[in-house]
């Protein structure tokens, strides 16, 4: 294999993941497509995902933070619908210089006397990602390209060695405290196998999940951009969907209203893999050198003919002898 | 998760963060004192670039968060079990070559000395291994697939490997039977010993925790001269002056490599360097670098004459050792906890590779440059 297919293999575009895992004749890769535009934040994936997939419960504390007391994914949260409270001002570009009066972060009175406050929702969830890092580094297969093209993990083969943990890009992917193993969004791979959609995408009232093959997601979002920014909403951007991007496209993007770090979500993902070869090849180097800094530190070192006097008579017959 | 962060003076005692993307110093919401010294950093660096007046080719990047919560997850790993992991796998990898360099040159209490203390660590990095998962029969389940994509599966065949040759090496060293089984135990241990030593920097390099994976060229030559530093301390510990003229060396080099591998490191990381240099990170490792360069120091003047000043001196060298591999860990746990280091480095990147398209759209033979060098800087 030249180095190109493994470049190739580890990042890079992909078309056909699910082929390349080893199916043929396998249905269409599927994702999600969550238009955020259109959330209204009332935590229905969170709650049929819970149900569905049977996952315990993690905590019903409140954060004080926002109204999102679920802080986040993880192992017992697969959907994560995030809230985000903003006042114009801090998303505004800088007033000119003059402006010393106003303090960061406070509202400031719009010119009929509104002051302008916005939320964003936005549901997130594990994007099973072309080339997924969790998959490449789990020591044990636990974690599977589906025929679908998704990723799911295996809880029976699943090792708790939570190698995958801090290999998704995203922070998706998280061990269940109470027994060690990872577990995350498996896009209900039971549901699909029945045909049947996601019980995210079945419970949200607006459409703003959306399942279906990725090809045709993918036309659908490009048309909603298109819209929302004829419409004057220019901050409208699809995330996820590029598959020239770090983890060659997601299988589940988003369409977004900001930046994806106000939502939570890194701006540049790169699967860990992708450096994977250079990574040997410096771990090779280093080997070597430490074989050789070694050697160095023997070779020039007198003492071992000073020494007993008998290492010269025979240094490799009594070393190895003995 | 459980138990909620909420008393009756607000969040931690503070009041939370009622933006997801304040302006102030801070990322705000609940990790604000965490998250405070590198938003203020960042800050830092946006008003000194306003005061010199020019707009830089790409504008800073201005950092904003989901209320300061960290974008990847930290790993879940406890730091005595995969710190103490990396520094018992490299004291053991690189004593295995002590070892056979001792046995080569006909420095009998070294050689057994380190085939002994490489027994001993093997078996400790195991154990720590085993701790980590849980249960013993989950490090067999490790050996269920071998996948190269996977360090931690290459880790854990290679362990597999190497513990059975370092084992033999040290038994039959020690009841003195079967010599040749022994010299060929011995070799296949120090063949595979800087493999142990150098490959768990790639165990941490390949994950998305920032201080490690934009490490990922300069921690596996930290990492085996780390290993070399214990393992030469263990030497002058365990052996006789007289024995010791190659510890010795071998500390020096390691130290020397040592200070090269953080400087790189440091120069090349950018905004994540400070990972390293702050909280317990940084007291681990400035102490790490003290304690190395110390204790080649001392070896190298009292070490030839001196039993005791030998002894010191590999102790400080084992604890230098110790300290950088709990250092890089606590480095790695505090970039992942603050969403500062994956977010702003990251549109940095973003905003650069943005800018690099727009020359080559003007054309040139710059422009070409440019993106080269832009896929350079991606790749980093």
């Amino acid at each position: 294999m030249t180095e190109i297919d493994l470049r190739d293999l580890l990042s890079g575009p992909e078309a056909d993941p699910a082929g390349r895992a080893g199916y043929t004749g396998h249905p269409e890769r599927v994702g999600f497509f969550t238009d955020t535009s259109v959330c209204i934040g009332c935590k229905a994936c969170e709650v049929a995902c819970k149900e569905w997939n049977a996952i315990p419960e993690d905590g019903l504390s409140l954060t004080g933070m926002s109204y999102d007391n679920t802080q986040g994914l993880g192992g017992s949260t697969w959907r994560h619908v995030a809230f985000i409270e903003q006042s114009a001002v801090t998303r505004a570009p800088a007033p000119p210089e003059p402006a010393g009066a106003v303090t960061p972060g406070a509202e400031v009175p719009h010119p009929d006397g509104r002051t302008e406050l916005r939320w964003l929702m936005s549901s997130d969830v594990c994007k099973h990602c072309t080339h997924a890092a969790c998959l490449d580094v789990c020591p044990t297969g636990s974690l599977f390209r589906t025929e679908f093209g998704t990723v799911v993990v295996q809880e029976d083969i699943c090792n708790g060695c939570g190698y995958c943990v801090p290999a998704c890009p995203y922070g998706v992917i998280e061990q269940r405290p109470s027994d060690g193993r990872a577990f995350k969004c498996t896009m209900c791979y039971d549901r699909l196998g029945e045909g049947m959609e996601p019980a995210c995408a079945k419970a949200c009232p607006t459409d703003s999940i959306q399942f279906g093959p990725l090809d045709e997601l993918r036309e659908r979002a490009a048309g909603r951009v298109e819209q929302l920014r004829e419409a004057g909403v220019t901050d409208a951007r699809l995330y996820g969907e590029d598959p020239e991007d770090g983890v060659g496209g997601d299988g589940a993007f988003f369409l977004l209203l900001d930046e994806p770090e106000v939502y939570g979500l890194p701006p540049d993902p790169v699967v860990t893999t992708r450096d994977l070869p250079r990574m040997w090849t410096h771990a090779g180097v280093a080997a070597l050198s430490l074989l050789g800094g070694i050697a160095t530190a023997f070779l020039s070192s007198p003492a071992a003919r000073r020494g007993a006097g008998t290492a010269r008579t025979g240094v490799f017959g009594r070393g190895l002898g003995r | 998760m459980t138990d909620s962060d909420v008393t009756k003076d607000g969040v931690r005692g503070e009041r939370a963060g009622r933006e997801a993307t304040p302006a102030g110093p801070g990322p705000g919401g609940t990790s604000a004192e965490r998250s405070g010294p590198a938003a203020g950093k960042t800050d830092r660096k946006r008003r000194r670039g306003k005061r010199r007046g020019e707009e830089p080719m790409v504008p800073r990047a201005e950092f904003g968060s989901y209320y300061g919560r960290p974008v990847i997850k930290a790993p879940g790993w406890k730091a005595t079990d995969i710190a103490g992991y990396f520094f018992a796998g490299g004291l053991a990898g690189a004593g295995s070559v002590l070892a056979a360099g001792a046995q080569l040159s006909g420095r009998p209490t070294t050689a057994k000395a380190m085939k002994l203390s490489s027994l001993a660590a093997v078996t400790a990095s195991t154990a720590a291994l085993i701790h980590d998962l849980g249960r013993p029969e989950r490090f067999a389940n490790m050996l269920r697939v071998f996948k190269p994509t996977s360090p931690m599966s290459v880790g854990s065949w290679l362990l597999a490997a190497y513990g059975p040759a370092a084992g033999a090496a040290a038994v039959l060293e020690t009841t003195g039977r079967l010599p040749r089984i022994n010299t060929a135990a011995t070799g296949t241990a120090a063949l595979l010993g800087p493999v142990v030593a150098a490959y768990t920097a790639v165990l941490a390099a390949d994950t998305a925790v920032p201080a490690w994976h934009e490490a990922h060229r300069e921690l596996p030559y930290l990492f085996v001269s780390s290993a070399t530093a214990a393992a030469s301390g263990m030497a002058l510990v365990t052996a006789p002056v007289r024995e010791n003229a190659p510890a010795r060396r071998a500390a020096l080099l390691a130290a020397a490599g040592e200070a090269a591998a953080v400087r790189l490191k440091r120069r090349r990381l950018g905004m994540i360097a400070e990972t390293y240099e702050r909280g317990k990170a940084g007291k681990l490792m400035r102490a790490a670098e003290l304690l190395t360069a110390g204790g080649a120091l001392g070896a190298a003047v009292l070490g030839r004459r001196y039993r005791s000043g030998a002894a010191v001196s590999g102790l400080a060298l084992l604890a230098g050792s110790a300290c950088t591999r709990f250092g890089v860990f606590h480095a790695g746990i505090a970039s992942a906890e603050d969403p500062a280091y994956t977010v702003v480095p990251q549109r940095e990147r973003r905003e650069r590779r943005a800018a690099e398209a727009a020359a080559r759209v003007a054309g040139g033979a710059d422009g070409d440059s440019g993106a080269r060098d832009g896929q350079d800087g991606q790749h980093g």
